[in-house]
Parts: C-alpha cells; sequence; structure tokens
C-alpha cells in the first residue's frame, strides 16, 4: 500500500485488460534484460509516516540550530526575523503545488505575485526592469557576467576583491566554459582600491561588479566607482546589493548602476543550510532583452481585460533552444512569494525603519565589543549591519569558547589580511540582551 | 467564482503596515552620525501600505487564480506533475533544518549532512551511478554541471578538440542551451522513426571531436531506446562521453538504471521523480550523478563521512569543476525528496514508475481514436499525439488545450517535442487512477467531437476562464514588466 497513490488491485486489473495484457512487467518489455534492475538497491525499507517524522527528527537533533544558540554569522546568509504570514501562504496548494505559468488563463495568481515580485525589485533596487528571479546570488551574478559580456561583445570583466568568496568561486565556474576572463581589484582598508581600479579599468571591459555593502560589511564609494567606470563607453557597472541596506542605503540605480543583483533570502526565506535561496535581477531598461531567466509582463485578454503573461520568451531555451540567452527554464517561484509576502507585510515605512533598527543596533553592538581588552576593530569604513575585529587570541579556540556559553560567533575569515579577524553580524532578531551577553562573553573568553 | 484582485499596490493606503517590528530599546532614528549622508537613500522605494488581513486576503484571492494539483489531474508530459506529499511540507520546514547557517561549525551540521549523504547513496542507488552531487539548483543547472564536467574531463586529458555535443533534434531545448553555455558547440542529429535515436545516423556524425551525447532515456516520445547499448558503444568508442537528461526517470525508477545503460553523467529533476513541488516554476532541485572517471571532476563539494562515521564536506580536489552555486544546493527540498524515498522503499518507488507507465498506456488507449497517436506500441511514462485524428475542421492543438481549460483541466505540454507537428504530450503520473484517467480521456474526447460539430467553440475556447486568450504580441511588443501608478 502507497499512500500517495489512489489505484486499487481490481482498477489495475481492468486496466489491464483494456490493455490486453496481464502484468505491468509486460509494459517494460521493450527494456533489454541486461538493462533490468536485477539486485536490491541500497535504499531502507519502506518507513510508516509517523517512523518517518521519527527518523527525520532524529537526525535532525544532531544539528544545532540558530534558535538553540544565538547567531551572529551572516556573510550573505542572514538570521532575519520570518513573518509566519508568509508560510501561511506559501503553503497554499494552489502555489506550491501549481506549474510554471505557460497556461495564463488559470496561472493568473502566479503571474500577479511575480509581477508584484518585479515591481517590488525595482522598486528597492531603484532599477527600471527586474526578472522573475534565478537561482541565488551567485548565479544571480554568474548571469549578469555573462549578459554583460553578450551586450557589449567583449569577455573581460572587473570584480572586486571584496565580493562574497561563494559569489567569486560560481562566477569563476561559468567564466571558464564562456573564456571570459575576471580580473579583480584589489581592496586597501576593507574597501576596492580606487587606484586600482583605474589602472585596470580599460575598453574589453565588458562590466564592473562590486558588492556594497561588500562581504566585509563595508560600504564602498559607488559614486567614485561608477563614474570611473562609465568613462569607458559602453562598459556596465553591476552592483550586488544586500537587499535589506536598501531600505538606508543609496541604491543601484540612484548609483547609476546598469545592472543590479543579490540574494533575497533577507526577505522571508529561511537561512536553510544555504539553500534554496534567491537571486534577483534587476536593470536599466535598454538591457530587457538581453536579461536571462523568467519575465511576466502586463497585456490584456480577448475582452481588453487586464492579465499577465510570461513575455519576451524568444529569448529563451524552448524557443530559441542553442540560441537562447541562458539555458535557465525556471525562477524560484514560490521564493519570489516569499519576498513579495515579506515586502508587503514590512511595507514602506516599515523596509526604512526595519534597516534603521539593524543600523543601530549593529553599531551598539561594534562600540561595546571595542571596549573590551584584545579586541579591535579591523576596517573603520562606514557599514550597515556586519563588521569584522580583530583578536589578540587563537580565534578558533575563541569561537570555540562562544559556542560552549551559546553563541555562534561570527565567521572566522580567511586568508593572511584577515588573520585572527571575526566578521560578526546582526540583524533585528537580536535583543539589546542578547548583544550585552554576547559582549560579556567575548569580555570572558578573552581574559 | 472568481473575482478580479488589485495588485497590491493598488490596495495600499498611506500609513498602513502589515506587521510591527520596532524595536522600544532602538528608536535611535538619527544613523546620519555612523553612515555619512552621501551614502544614504534619497529616494524611498515605493513598497505598499496595506494591513495584514488585506495581505491575507489578497494573496489568497491571487491563489484562488490559481490552477494546482489539489484541483485535479495535471498531465503535463515531461513534467511529471504528481502528488506533492503534504507531510513533506512540514518536514521541509522543521526549525533544526530550516534554521541552520552554511557557515556553522561542522560538528553542528551532523544531521543535516547524515541527511544529505544518505540522498546521496540513494540518488547513486536508484541511477546506477558511482558517486552524486547534491549541488545544482534545477534541471537545466545539473545539465550545465554534467556540461562542465564533461568538458573538464576532456580537457584534463589533453582532448581539447573534442567540443561538440550531438544532441537529437527530439531533445528538450534545455539541452541544447546547456550545451552551448558551457562552451560547446551542438551536433543536431535528425531523429529515426518514434523519435529514437537513428543508429546510422549517429555513426555519421561522431568524430574526434565528440565530447558527449545528450539523451533522454525513454525519450521525449515516451518510448525506450532499445538500443541504448550499441549507442554507448558508438560514443564510447569515438572517445565521447553519455549525457542521460533525467526528466523522464519517472518511468524507470527501480526498472532500469542509466548507469547500467552505460550513461557516465545524470541529472535528476527531485521536483518531478521525487515529488518535491513544482511551486509555479521554482525552487527546484537537480542532482547530478557520475560514473567512476568523472568523480573527481564534481563541483565542490560532496558529503563525505570519514572512518569515525563523522560527515565532512569534501573540497580538495584540484580538478573539480569548481562551486556551480552558492553553498551545498537547495537543503530544504533535498529533505522532502529524502522523505519522500524513505516513505516508499524500493518497492514503492518501483512501483510508482510502473503505475505510471501504466497511466500512460491506459489513457492513451483511451483517446486513440480521436487522437493522431505518435508514440505507438507501449509508451512509457507519457506519449505524444499530433494533434486530431480528424484534420478537416483545422481545430488545432493550441484550441484543443484551450477548450480542456473549459473543462477544468490542466492541458497537457503543447507544440513540444518540436519533431511532432501539433504535439501534445501526455504524463499524467502514477497518482491518477482510473477515474480521473476516464475523465479526462472523455473531455479530450468530447472537444474531438465538438472540433466537428461547433468549431468555433472550440477555436475560441477558453470561454470558462477568469481571463480569456491574452494578447502576448502586445505583451512583448511594448512590455510592461512593473506597476507604475
Amino acid at each position: 500500500m502507497i499512500p500517495y497513490l489512489k489505484i486499487t488491485e481490481s482498477e489495475r486489473k481492468e486496466m489491464l485488460s483494456k490493455l490486453e495484457i496481464d502484468n505491468m512487467e509486460e509494459l517494460f518489455n521493450d527494456i533489454p534484460k541486461k538493462l533490468r534492475v536485477n539486485k536490491k538497491l541500497k535504499i531502507p525499507n519502506k518507513m510508516s509516516e509517523i517512523e518517518l517524522i521519527n527518523h527525520i527528527n532524529e537526525i535532525g537533533k544532531q544539528n544545532v540550530s540558530t534558535d538553540d544558540v544565538i547567531s551572529f554569522l551572516g556573510g550573505g546568509v542572514y538570521n532575519h526575523y520570518i513573518p509566519p504570514m508568509i508560510d501561511q501562504i506559501l503553503m497554499k496548494p494552489e502555489f506550491y503545488t501549481a506549474y510554471t505559468p505557460y497556461q495564463p488563463e488559470i496561472s493568473q495568481g502566479t503571474l500577479q505575485a511575480i509581477f508584484e515580485f518585479q515591481t517590488m525589485i525595482c522598486e528597492i533596487t531603484g532599477l527600471d526592469v527586474s526578472n522573475a528571479s534565478v537561482y541565488d546570488g551567485a548565479t544571480a551574478a554568474s548571469e549578469a557576467m555573462n549578459m554583460a559580456c553578450n551586450h557589449t561583445k567583449r569577455n573581460k570583466i572587473l570584480i572586486a576583491s571584496t565580493l562574497n568568496p561563494e559569489t567569486k568561486n560560481v562566477l569563476k565556474t561559468y567564466a571558464v566554459c564562456q573564456d571570459i576572463e575576471i580580473i579583480e581589484i584589489n581592496s586597501v582598508d576593507g574597501v576596492l582600491n580606487i587606484d586600482d581600479l583605474e589602472q585596470k579599468m580599460n575598453q574589453d571591459i565588458a562590466m564592473c561588479l562590486v558588492q556594497n555593502p561588500n562581504y566585509l560589511g563595508q560600504i564602498e564609494d559607488c559614486e567614485k566607482i561608477e563614474e570611473i567606470v562609465h568613462k569607458t563607453k559602453k562598459t556596465l557597472f553591476g552592483i550586488y546589493s544586500y537587499p535589506m541596506s536598501l531600505g538606508i542605503l543609496k541604491s543601484p540605480g540612484e548609483l547609476n548602476a546598469d545592472i543590479a543583483i543579490g540574494d533575497g533570502q533577507c526577505f522571508g526565506i529561511s537561512q536553510g543550510f544555504g539553500g534554496p535561496h534567491l537571486g534577483f535581477m534587476a536593470a536599466k531598461k535598454n538591457l530587457l532583452r538581453k536579461l536571462p531567466g523568467r519575465i511576466v509582463g502586463e497585456t490584456e485578454d480577448k475582452d481588453g481585460k487586464r492579465a499577465f503573461v510570461l513575455t519576451l520568451q524568444a529569448r529563451e531555451q524552448h524557443i530559441r533552444r542553442e540560441k537562447a540567452s541562458s539555458n535557465i527554464c525556471s525562477n524560484q517561484s514560490l521564493l519570489a512569494l516569499a519576498n513579495t509576502v515579506y515586502l508587503s507585510m514590512v511595507g514602506r515605512e516599515g523596509f526604512k525603519k526595519l534597516a534603521i533598527q539593524i543600523t543601530n543596533k549593529a553599531h551598539y553592538l561594534q562600540k561595546k565589543l571595542l571596549l573590551i581588552n584584545g579586541v579591535k576593530l579591523k576596517y573603520d569604513g562606514p557599514f550597515f549591519n556586519e563588521f569584522v575585529i580583530e583578536i589578540d587570541g587563537d580565534i578558533q579556540n575563541v569561537l570555540d569558547e562562544l559556542f560552549s556559553k551559546g553563541y555562534y560567533g561570527g565567521i572566522k575569515l580567511t586568508g593572511d589580511e584577515n588573520k585572527n579577524c571575526i566578521m560578526i553580524a546582526v540583524t533585528e532578531k537580536h535583543t539589546k540582551n542578547n548583544l550585552d551577553d554576547f559582549a560579556d562573553a567575548l569580555e570572558e573568553v578573552l581574559s | 467564482m472568481i473575482k478580479d484582485e488589485k495588485l497590491i499596490f493598488e490596495l495600499s493606503k498611506s500609513g498602513l503596515q502589515g506587521i510591527d517590528l520596532n524595536s522600544n530599546e532602538f528608536d535611535n532614528e538619527n544613523i546620519k552620525e555612523y553612515i555619512p549622508d552621501k551614502f544614504l537613500r534619497n529616494k524611498e522605494a515605493k513598497l505598499p501600505e496595506v494591513g495584514q488581513l488585506d495581505i491575507l486576503r489578497h494573496f489568497s484571492a491571487l491563489g484562488r487564480m490559481n490552477y494546482d494539483l489539489s484541483k485535479g489531474i495535471y498531465p503535463l508530459g515531461s513534467c511529471t506533475m504528481k502528488y506533492n506529499p503534504v507531510v513533506n511540507e512540514q518536514i521541509g520546514r522543521l526549525p533544526k533544518f530550516a534554521n541552520i547557517h552554511p557557515k556553522q561549525p561542522i560538528g553542528t551540521v551532523q544531521g543535516v549532512l547524515e541527511m544529505m549523504y544518505n540522498l546521496q547513496l540513494y540518488l547513486s542507488s536508484i541511477t546506477g551511478m558511482k558517486q552524486t552531487t547534491l549541488q545544482p539548483a534545477a534541471g537545466a543547472h545539473g545539465e550545465l554541471t554534467g556540461m562542465m564536467m564533461i568538458k573538464k574531463y576532456h580537457q584534463n586529458n589533453r582532448d581539447y578538440e573534442r567540443n561538440e555535443i550531438i544532441i537529437p533534434d527530439s531533445a528538450h531545448g534545455t539541452n541544447p542551451a546547456s550545451a552551448i553555455m558551457a562552451g560547446f558547440k551542438v551536433v543536431e542529429i535528425e531523429s529515426g522513426e518514434n523519435g529514437l535515436v537513428d543508429i546510422e545516423k549517429l555513426k555519421n556524425v561522431v568524430s574526434n571531436k565528440t565530447a558527449g551525447l545528450m539523451l533522454t532515456n525513454p525519450n521525449t516520445l515516451g518510448l525506450f531506446e532499445k538500443d541504448i547499448s550499441e549507442i554507448a558503444d558508438i560514443i564510447h568508442d569515438a572517445g565521447g562521453l553519455l549525457y542521460y537528461d533525467g526528466a523522464n526517470l519517472n518511468a524507470i525508477m527501480g526498472v532500469s538504471r542509466p548507469g547500467d545503460m552505460g550513461f557516465d553523467v545524470v541529472h535528476l529533476n527531485l521536483h518531478k521523480t521525487f515529488s518535491t513541488p513544482h511551486g509555479g516554476g521554482g525552487p527546484g532541485s537537480g542532482p547530478v550523478g557520475v560514473s567512476q572517471k568523472l568523480i573527481p571532476f564534481l563541483p565542490k563539494s560532496v558529503v563525505c563521512k570519514d572512518k569515525n562515521g563523522k560527515y565532512f564536506l569534501q573540497e580538495n580536489n584540484d580538478v573539480s569543476i569548481g562551486q556551480v552555486k552558492a553553498y551545498y544546493g537547495h537543503i530544504l527540498v533535498f529533505i522532502k525528496a529524502y522523505a519522500y524515498i524513505l516513505a516508499l522503499g524500493e518497492e514503492g518507488l518501483k512501483e510508482s514508475s510502473m503505475q505510471a507507465v501504466l497511466n500512460a498506456n491506459y489513457l492513451k488507449n483511451e483517446i486513440e481514436d480521436n487522437y493522431q497517436i505518435v508514440s505507438t506500441g507501449f509508451c512509457k511514462h507519457e506519449f505524444v499525439v499530433s494533434g486530431l485524428k480528424d484534420k478537416l475542421s483545422h481545430v488545432s492543438t493550441l484550441d484543443v488545450a484551450k477548450r480542456l481549460l473549459d473543462a477544468g483541466y490542466h492541458p497537457p505540454t503543447i507544440y513540444f517535442p518540436l519533431i511532432v507537428p501539433e504535439a501534445m504530450m501526455f504524463e499524467p503520473t502514477e497518482s491518477e487512477d482510473k477515474k480521473s484517467l476516464d475523465e479526462l480521456a472523455k473531455a479530450l474526447n468530447c472537444i474531438a467531437i465538438e472540433a466537428k460539430d461547433n468549431a468555433e467553440i472550440v477555436k475560441n475556447a477558453p470561454h470558462t476562464t477568469f481571463v480569456k486568450r491574452l494578447d502576448e504580441v502586445k505583451a512583448a511588443r511594448k512590455p510592461i514588466v512593473r506597476y507604475l501608478d
């Protein structure tokens, strides 16, 4: 008995007799004998629903979640508050069991939600157009790279060395395939080195991509960078944003970026050990037809009623095959819905206020930590919610001791430049007590 | 009765907010002492201002405009729209898995790594491959990953001339697009009878430039490539590798394995074969299994187990293609597929595949009087028809699909595969029973009669849906992709 099937043995017999066969095995007679499975697979015996849940809970116990301890881990994935409204909506079968909206007459719900998502991404990034999302921030960056190279017919891109290492790694993997050369601009004091940018900028560069705030939490001088990048004709300026920061920080649009990308995890999506999250892509309108992935557009039906539909499909793989702008044939639709519900909840004022609250909390903690003997600020530029401290002592030891006191103390940075450094991220979930207690705990560990 | 629903922006009323996230302890609004003015935003993001109840009502109203699996059969070919077990929606949200950060110490994530390790094993066993990476985010992403590995393999052998991927013209559109994205040239070969690979044509195109062949088995007509072993030999003898597009694995789970057929790389779609929901287009998950010789090229990172039973992420492989997405893949999708496999066991997986095949053949049999069957003989989990048998009415496949909407059904996949004119591709999946197949067949047969007696009603369908046929040309010519007030 398989509870996910609803067929009885007698129905099965009836169906088989219509096909004039005796058993289901006969339907597989065209598969040569030697290609049939003839030994047991390495799969455990089936479990009942209760056994299944017990098993999952049992292995789950071996994880220490960010509910079990207070976490200051960030670096692109953040422990933000997720309103229950989101799962209330996401768990409606109307959304989670639906397919890609190829039949618009019976998919207006998904289509309208994506249209609302695209609008919100445009508003937040300050840009003209957005697609329906891609897999994550790192693949969004890679798609942006391919798009910039196609658009400019160039094959070199500049990236800030202060990009998230995860993003850099994925960019490198994608670049090899298309013979794209990635050139890193080095950093000084935790931000992009303007002199190095000026030196490396030339007419072969398709795009210059910076992250803001950068991986180390520092706010980049994007205005200055933009000025240099756009001095070269046609070169695109791309900004990888932490969208939560855009409640207060200048938007990519205000900074005259051509492309904005980033990860929407912070808007109502679980950390989930790294996925699934969502990559967003917004651009100036001249790039609309170069954007990869799904795009929803407004139109009308034959009675003149407003309606939404997947549009500009001539860019896509199912029509263009080998000439498509990307191979992607999905978006993170359900998570785009999570973002849309989240941003609807937070709203116009709340979006600003939340960013302000996070800024205040992060700065409060930084001040407290800097009072501790043996703690030094590594980079002293302006930041939003994440900062790097240098610690006098064995970092792994410090983090281990903090863990035994109930904290994920932050991300241990690697590389000579950031030896003995921890990167600490603060969100709205941290209370004043959490921050005070954490500072006390660190002080104890270091004393 | 479904009512119109305004855009959330049109529901906005100045001053409203759907949630209070303020902090009494940190109400200082003056952040200019922290961040210089020049970095601060001037033009605010015009997000909607809506109260909580209206948010619930709005998104519930949008939901009502969707067709979904709770309403009925979803016979989309190549999409495997099987039932998504409700319990897995709970399991996929358990805080012990959902609330873990990817940078936590390895000792604090042993549970999630165990789940991933086991899933890698199960998927390897189901496909007959030696190792599986879970990292790719979707089927197309898995294809890209597989193509990258094939490329790296040849390069590692200093076989730089191998830059051609052979793809049958019946293949999914993602196949050529993925091969191109990985930097290959695509050599398309015309299919033979029933969309199967034409062995002679294949022999003619293989050369020392052949990097590999991408194949779906059963193919997109739902027919098993019975000569697969010979095809594998031809490709391998030419020095190429064999890529298996796993979109159609639901036909043969527990019955036959791509690894035993000679495939070197296999991608799976957890959102098809392993019951994780499609979510209106994602998130999916596209694990990739490989044969022994491709293991070194797998993307970072595969989950391994040491002698003491401790799980860890294998990082130190210098010929790996690198990382194809941030972190380790779609973990909260994996856990649903994991739960599905455990709930069914080997016998259950096999029975599901067999039922899927029986259902497809039964439905095909029930409509063959009125529709021109292309997939002759017993098909596997799906079959293709070339529109209505009676061509006199000039009722197109699109018309039939739209008329099905009036009958309350989601249509099959249409105009794919490209090699079949007026194609309709049906995949009823194992989730349906005789009654729902009979009802769908009845609706299809009624449309065939209508096409003879009253073609106009079919050509102008749908009549009963929330919106009628859309002006897609207008949408593409003057694209409006965001709301502007």
